[in-house]
C-alpha cells in the first residue's frame, strides 16, 4: 500500500518543539508533589511494559541466537560442534537455528507456506469483502443497521468458538455442508478439517467469516469521517460512484488505509486459536505461530530454536508496524 | 469462500458504475440481494451450532444434524454446565477479566495524561514505545515470557503454584502489559482533544497535577472509558494464546480456553460441545446486544484518529 518500508524510528523519535500550538507544562516548573505524580504515572506502566513486553521481545531476539533446552543457565561461551547435547546447553549457537529451521526443519517452509496463504486470502478476499460491506452499508440503503449488526456478530466471539461452531458446518457425516451437497455418506464425505490438502481453506473461510465483520466496521468509522462535500463535489464534476470512490474517498482514507493494512497482516501474523482449537496446528494446519508456541510449551523444550521462529514473525510485523507508526507519529510531529 | 465469491459479481455493479446522482433502482436491488445473502451465510454457522444444541444427542445421532427437529431439548446446557463445571470457569474469566480491565485503564489514562499534558522528553519515543508493544504478535515474546514466568516466584495468596506460570495474577499481568499501548494510543488522542483552556483555569485555580488528571481530566474521558472498556473486557474474556501457554492445568484456565479441553471431555457427544460453546458465548452477546454502540466506538477510536 505505501512504499515507505523504511524505519522511521529516529525521525519520529525526536521531541516535538510546539510553542505555539499546545503549550504543555514544562517538566522544569512543576513542584515536588507534582513531579512525585508523574513518575508514578508514567513509572509503573513502564515498568510493566518494559518487562512483561519489551524485555521478552529483546530476549527472543537474544536467545535465538542460542542453543538451550529451558534447563540449566545460559552462559557464553560457543557450542562445541560434535558434542553430545546434553553437554551443549545454554551456550551460543550463532545463526545454526535458522539455518536449521531453514534446511532441516520439515514443518518450517510449510508454515511458512501457509502463513502467506493466510495473508494472501486476508488481503485478497476478508479485507476487500469487509470493504465492499462498509461501503454498501455506508450508502445508507434500507436496513444497513441491521446488515451492519449482522455481519459484525462473529468480530464478538472469540476464535475459540469460532473454530468450535464451524466444527458443526464441516462435520463429516452430519455437517451442514456435507448434507447439502450430498457427500455425507460414509464413503464418500468430505473430510474438510481433516484433509490436509482442505483444512487450511476450511479454517480460511472460517477466519474470513470473521475478519470481513472487523475491517467492515473499521472501515465504515472511516468513511463516517469523510468530508461529504467531497463526495457532492464529486459528483457535481460528473464522477460516477465508482470513480468517486476510488478516486477521492479512497485516497482521503489513507490512515485508515494504513491502519486496515496493519490489523490485516499482523492478524494473518498472530493466526493461532483456530487451528489450535481444530487440530493444535498439525496435518496441513502449520503455521509459525504453532511452530514457536510448540518448541516452548511441548515435551521438547527448544527455545533458542523457537525463538529463532519467533524472530521471523518479529522481522516480518516490524514492516507493517514501522508503517504504521511513520505515518501516525510524522502528522504528530507536524501537527 | 466459495459462496462469497458467487455472490459478489452481482453486488459489483452495486460498487461499480451504476449510480451517479441517485443510485439507479437495480443498483440498490443488487445491493439488497448482496446484503441478504451475506447476513444469511453470517448468521448461518452460529445459528445451526445453536440447532445442534438445542436437540437431543439421541435425535441427531439418527437423523443427522440437517433433519427436522423431532425434539427440542435445554437439558444439553444444564448437562453442560454440570458435567464440565463451567461454573468455576466462568468464575476465572472473571477474576481475570474485571481486575485486568480495571488495572490497564487506570494505568493507561495515567500514562496518557502525562504524556499529553506534562512536557516529558521523549514525549513520542515513550508513545511509540506503548503503541508499538500492542502491535506485536504475541508469538513473538511468548518464549522468554514463558521463562520468566518459571522464574518469578509469588506468595501463596497470589498463586496457588508459588509461580507466576499457571496464576490467575500472571495472566492479569500479562493482559494488563499488553493491552496497556492501545489503551494509552486511544486515550492520548482522546486527552488532546481536550481545550487547553480548561488547564489554564484548573491552574488558576490553582490545582495541583493530581487534582488537574483526577477531577478534571478523567471525568471528560468518560466516554473513551467506557468504549474502551467494552472492547476490553470482550477482547480479554475472548483471550486464547495467553491463557493455553501460561497456564498448565485446566482448572484454572479462564472460560475461553478452557473450550478445548471440553472438546476432549465431550468427544462422544457433540451435542453438549454446541452446548458448551453457546453458553461460554453468552457474555460476549450480552456486550454484543446491549453495548454494541459502545464497542464499535471503541474500535473507532483506536483507528480513525490513527
Amino acid at each position: 500500500m505505501s512504499s515507505t518500508s523504511q524505519t522511521p524510528a529516529p525521525a519520529a523519535a525526536v521531541t516535538p518543539a510546539q510553542p505555539k500550538v499546545r503549550r504543555r507544562r514544562g517538566i522544569r516548573r512543576l513542584n515536588t508533589r507534582d513531579r512525585v505524580v508523574v513518575a508514578l504515572l508514567l513509572g509503573i506502566p513502564l515498568l510493566l511494559d518494559l518487562v512483561f513486553v519489551w524485555f521478552p521481545a529483546i530476549g527472543t531476539v537474544l536467545l535465538s541466537f542460542t542453543k538451550w533446552n529451558g534447563v540449566g543457565s545460559l552462559h557464553t561461551k560457543t557450542c562445541q560442534p560434535n558434542m553430545p547435547s546434553i553437554l551443549n546447553n545454554g551456550c551460543w549457537y550463532g545463526v545454526q537455528n535458522y539455518h536449521q529451521a531453514a534446511t532441516i526443519y520439515p514443518e518450517f517452509w510449510p508454515a511458512v507456506r501457509h502463513n502467506l496463504i493466510w495473508l494472501a486470502v486476508f488481503v485478497l478476499i476478508a479485507t476487500p469483502l469487509g470493504m465492499l460491506f462498509a461501503v454498501l452499508i455506508d450508502r445508507g440503503i434500507r436496513g444497513s443497521r441491521m446488515y451492519q449488526s449482522i455481519l459484525f456478530l462473529p468480530v464478538m466471539l472469540s476464535l475459540a468458538l469460532v473454530g468450535i461452531i464451524w466444527e458443526f458446518m464441516y462435520s463429516q457425516n452430519f455437517g451442514l455442508i456435507n448434507t447439502v451437497i450430498g457427500r455425507n455418506g460414509n464413503d464418500n464425505a468430505i473430510d474438510w478439517l481433516g484433509n490436509p490438502h482442505l483444512n487450511l481453506w476450511a479454517v480460511l473461510v472460517e477466519a474470513t467469516w470473521r475478519q470481513a465483520g472487523y475491517v467492515m466496521v473499521l472501515y465504515l468509522a472511516g468513511l463516517k469521517a469523510v468530508d461529504p462535500t467531497l463526495r457532492e463535489a464529486a459528483l457535481m464534476d460528473g464522477a460516477n460512484a465508482w470513480q468517486t470512490f476510488w478516486r477521492v474517498i479512497f485516497p482521503v482514507m489513507r490512515p485508515i488505509n494504513i491502519v486496515i493494512m496493519v490489523v490485516t497482516v499482523i492478524e494473518s501474523l498472530r493466526a493461532f486459536d483456530l487451528v489450535y482449537i481444530t487440530n493444535k496446528g498439525i496435518n496441513g494446519l502449520e503455521l509459525l505461530s504453532v511452530l514457536v508456541t510448540s518448541n516452548i510449551v511441548g515435551e521438547t523444550q527448544r527455545v533458542g530454536f523457537g525463538s529463532a521462529l519467533g524472530v521471523v514473525l518479529l522481522v516480518i510485523s516490524l514492516v507493517p508496524i514501522s508503517i504504521f507508526l511513520y505515518q501516525t507519529f510524522r502528522r504528530e510531529e507536524s501537527r | 469462500m466459495t459462496t462469497d465469491t458467487l455472490s459478489r459479481p452481482i453486488a459489483e455493479p452495486a460498487a461499480g458504475p451504476s449510480g451517479p446522482r441517485k443510485p439507479k433502482p437495480w443498483g440498490q436491488i443488487a445491493s439488497q440481494v448482496f446484503l441478504i445473502c451475506a447476513s444469511i451465510l453470517w448468521l448461518l454457522p452460529i445459528a445451526f451450532a445453536l440447532y445442534v444444541a438445542v436437540r437431543p444427542y439421541s435425535d441427531t445421532r439418527k437423523y443427522g444434524y440437517v433433519s427436522m427437529p423431532h425434539h427440542i431439548t435445554f437439558k444439553n446446557f444444564s448437562d453442560a454446565w454440570t458435567q464440565s463445571d463451567m461454573g468455576h470457569f466462568f468464575w476465572n474469566s472473571v477474576l481475570i477479566t474485571v481486575p485486568a480491565v480495571i488495572i490497564v485503564l487506570a494505568l493507561a489514562s495515567g500514562v496518557a495524561f502525562v504524556l499529553t499534558r506534562v512536557n516529558v522528553k521523549l514525549n513520542v519515543a515513550l508513545l511509540i514505545l506503548f503503541t508499538a508493544g500492542n502491535l506485536l504478535p504475541q508469538q513473538v515474546i511468548i518464549t522468554p515470557l514463558y521463562r520468566i514466568y518459571l522464574k518469578i516466584h509469588l506468595p501463596g495468596f497470589l498463586s496457588g503454584s508459588g509461580l507466576m506460570y499457571n496464576s490467575l495474577f500472571g495472566l492479569v499481568v500479562i493482559n494488563v502489559a499488553f493491552q496497556l499501548g492501545f489503551c494509552v494510543f486511544v486515550l492520548s488522542n482522546y486527552m488532546k482533544s481536550i481545550p487547553e483552556e480548561m488547564y489554564e483555569a484548573a491552574l488558576v485555580d490553582g490545582a495541583g497535577l493530581w487534582t488537574r488528571f483526577w477531577k478534571l481530566t478523567l471525568p471528560l474521558c468518560r466516554p473513551a472509558l467506557a468504549a474502551l472498556a467494552t472492547l476490553l473486557t470482550t477482547w480479554i474474556y475472548n483471550d486464547f494464546f495467553w491463557a493455553i501457554t501460561l497456564m498448565s492445568s485446566g482448572d484454572k484456565r479462564p472460560v475461553t480456553s478452557a473450550l478445548a479441553n471440553l472438546q476432549g471431555q465431550f468427544v462422544s457427544n457433540q451435542n453438549l460441545i454446541a452446548a458448551a460453546a453457546m453458553i461460554a458465548a453468552v457474555p460476549t452477546l450480552v456486550v454484543y446486544v446491549l453495548l454494541q454502540k459502545q464497542f464499535i466506538a471503541g474500535l473507532s477510536l483506536g483507528s480513525s484518529k490513527g
